[in-house]
């Protein structure tokens, strides 16, 4: 294998630990809302004035609520592999936050193999490489 | 007092990417739209214009570079953004101009050229933009426009041959349109030959981006009665509301929807109309054609739900019915929509006023939607951008 770097393509957006990979979001201590990307200054809810923000881990799990195949390769700022291989992106709703969040689907999924109302769970996987570095981002994953 | 306002002329530049400035074809489809109206640029006391960012400088898509380009004459002026929808803020704003008294006749105007292939982000590293984060990701805008139509398949059970169909019929609506871009009847083999872009949707489900201008003269109710003109097409809403916490629907640029734990979830493009409906006092049941933002061929049948024409889930059995083609019962873009447009981003609200002008004066050929009274439109753009016009004669 190369000596290449790997690093998140954005910082402080996912993470891993023991319990497994998650997105990282935050809410709002007064009205209960999620937020991600994460929200620390003003809560968008127009019914609450919240200032005060825990970042929290979001829910590894969810159902699939829709997914589609990118067949075009897509522009910059996408890395893209030589040549292109398309690739399935799913949204996937999160029961517990309420919220529908997109993402790649890992390699090796079929978008044939993806239903509506699936389960999905969420892990850290290579976005695209560049000669010197590989690029992390959560993707989707249908659960075993 | 009434609110309304009346079109006293309507002008376009034919879209299609014909490589000049994007204030050539404004002025042409100003012009054209002053000459329909019959009355003198001279007389204009107000230019709204609609913006973009995008052309050399980011700021010269406005109000006063096409007042130059048509001669400066000391009229008012006024630029608005609101993305897909900165025509219709650019009509409300001129509406505002002429029911608050201050200016009686006005020109608005919104005209464009597009980059080939897909939008894409400005250049650089930029984490902070949700438009850099989706691009970076591989999210592009069909990417939405296939999540929506993969989630009406299994929602509602479309499919594939249901969204060929609104192409076969806004082709054929198109074909008869001399503004159009794309003249060519479909046959769904055509549309399944074409190359998927984002599964479900293939290129010719996908809208393009095109150059094209749309212009209005526009005036108060009395000068209209004064020249002549008191019968004139009517602007009876616009509807240019922000969305409701929290989002029911993922939108563009963004990666998330709004958490609804503390607030329920709200449907931006069903919001649109509603307060139209609301403003003008008029109501579905009165709808007789429909311009609406196909950016994808499976959501113009999105759209028809969300202006209330038939109850959720049930369009694509409208649209099988015939009911949505020039000749049935309730024809949905007349005009050929964007599939036949493409998209010209501050001149598409615009254009769908003029479609509807056209069709209220009985004036639209071979395209003509018979004993049309009332016309809706309906769009939507980024960042909470979108509009709904009402026009009634």
């Amino acid at each position: 294998m190369s000596g290449k770097t790997e690093r998140p393509f954005l910082e402080g957006w996912f993470a891993k630990d023991e319990s497994g990979a998650h997105l990282v979001g935050s809410r709002c201590t007064s009205c209960g809302t999620f937020y991600f990307p994460r929200e620390g200054r003003f809560c968008r809810n127009p019914a609450c004035q919240g200032e005060q923000f825990e970042v929290v881990p979001l829910s590894q799990r969810g159902r699939l609520w829709s997914f589609t195949n990118a067949c075009y390769q897509p522009p910059e700022p996408f890395i893209a592999p030589d040549p292109f291989v398309p690739f399935p992106i799913a949204a996937v709703e999160l029961e517990r936050e309420k919220m529908i969040v997109l993402g790649p689907v890992v390699e090796g999924v079929d978008v044939g193999a993806l239903r509506v109302g699936m389960a999905m769970e969420l892990v850290i996987a290579t976005l695209s490489e560049t000669p010197t570095e590989r690029l992390l981002a959560w993707k989707w994953k249908p659960s075993a | 007092m009434s609110k309304d306002i009346a079109i006293l002329g309507v002008g376009m530049h034919p879209w299609g990417k014909w490589g000049r400035s994007f204030i050539d074809y404004g002025v042409t489809a100003a012009r054209a739209a002053l000459k329909d109206a019959g009355v003198d640029w001279r007389a204009v006391q107000f230019v709204s214009g609609a913006a973009t960012i995008r052309n050399g400088y980011p700021g010269q898509v406005a109000g006063a570079t096409f007042a130059q380009a048509l001669g400066w004459q000391g009229a008012q002026v006024n630029t608005s953004y609101a993305a897909c929808a900165s025509g219709s803020q650019a009509l409300a704003a001129a509406r505002s101009k002429i029911l608050s008294g201050e200016c009686e006749l006005a020109l608005v105007i919104g005209s464009d050229t597009t980059p080939k292939g897909f939008l894409a982000p400005a250049k650089g590293e930029r984490p902070d933009d949700p438009d850099w984060v989706r691009f970076r990701l591989g999210i592009t805008n069909p990417t939405y426009f296939a999540l929506y139509a993969r989630r009406r398949m299994a929602l509602y059970g479309d499919s594939i041959d249901d969204f060929a169909l609104v192409k076969i019929k806004n082709a054929g609506h198109g074909f008869e349109n001399p503004n159009a871009r794309y003249r060519k009847r479909f046959t769904a083999a055509d549309i399944a030959a074409s190359p998927m872009v984002a599964d479900p949707l293939r290129l010719m489900d996908v809208c393009a981006t095109s150059d094209g201008a749309a212009a209005l003269i526009v005036s108060s109710l009395d000068y209209a009665r004064r020249i002549g003109r008191g019968d004139a097409p009517r602007v009876a809403a616009i509807s240019t509301v922000t969305p409701t916490f929290a989002s029911a629907n993922i939108e563009m640029p963004d990666i998330a929807t709004d958490s609804a734990v503390a607030a329920p979830a709200h449907s931006f493009r069903a919001a649109l109309p509603a307060k139209a409906y609301e403003e003008a006092g008029i109501g579905p049941s009165d709808v007789s054609l429909a311009e609406v933002y196909d950016l994808s061929t499976a959501l113009e049948l999105d759209w028809i739900e969300d202006l209330q024409l038939c109850a959720r889930g049930e369009a694509a059995a409208l649209l099988r019915s015939g009911a949505t083609r020039v000749g049935g019962r309730l024809p949905v873009n007349a005009s050929g929509g964007l599939a036949c447009f493409g998209e010209a981003v501050p001149a598409q609200a615009l254009a769908q006023v003029c479609e509807l002008t056209w069709q209220l004066r009985g004036e639209a050929g071979a395209r003509q939607v018979s004993g049309a009274k009332v016309g809706i439109t309906a769009n939507q753009g980024l960042f909470g951008h979108g509009s709904t016009v009402i026009v009634k004669r």
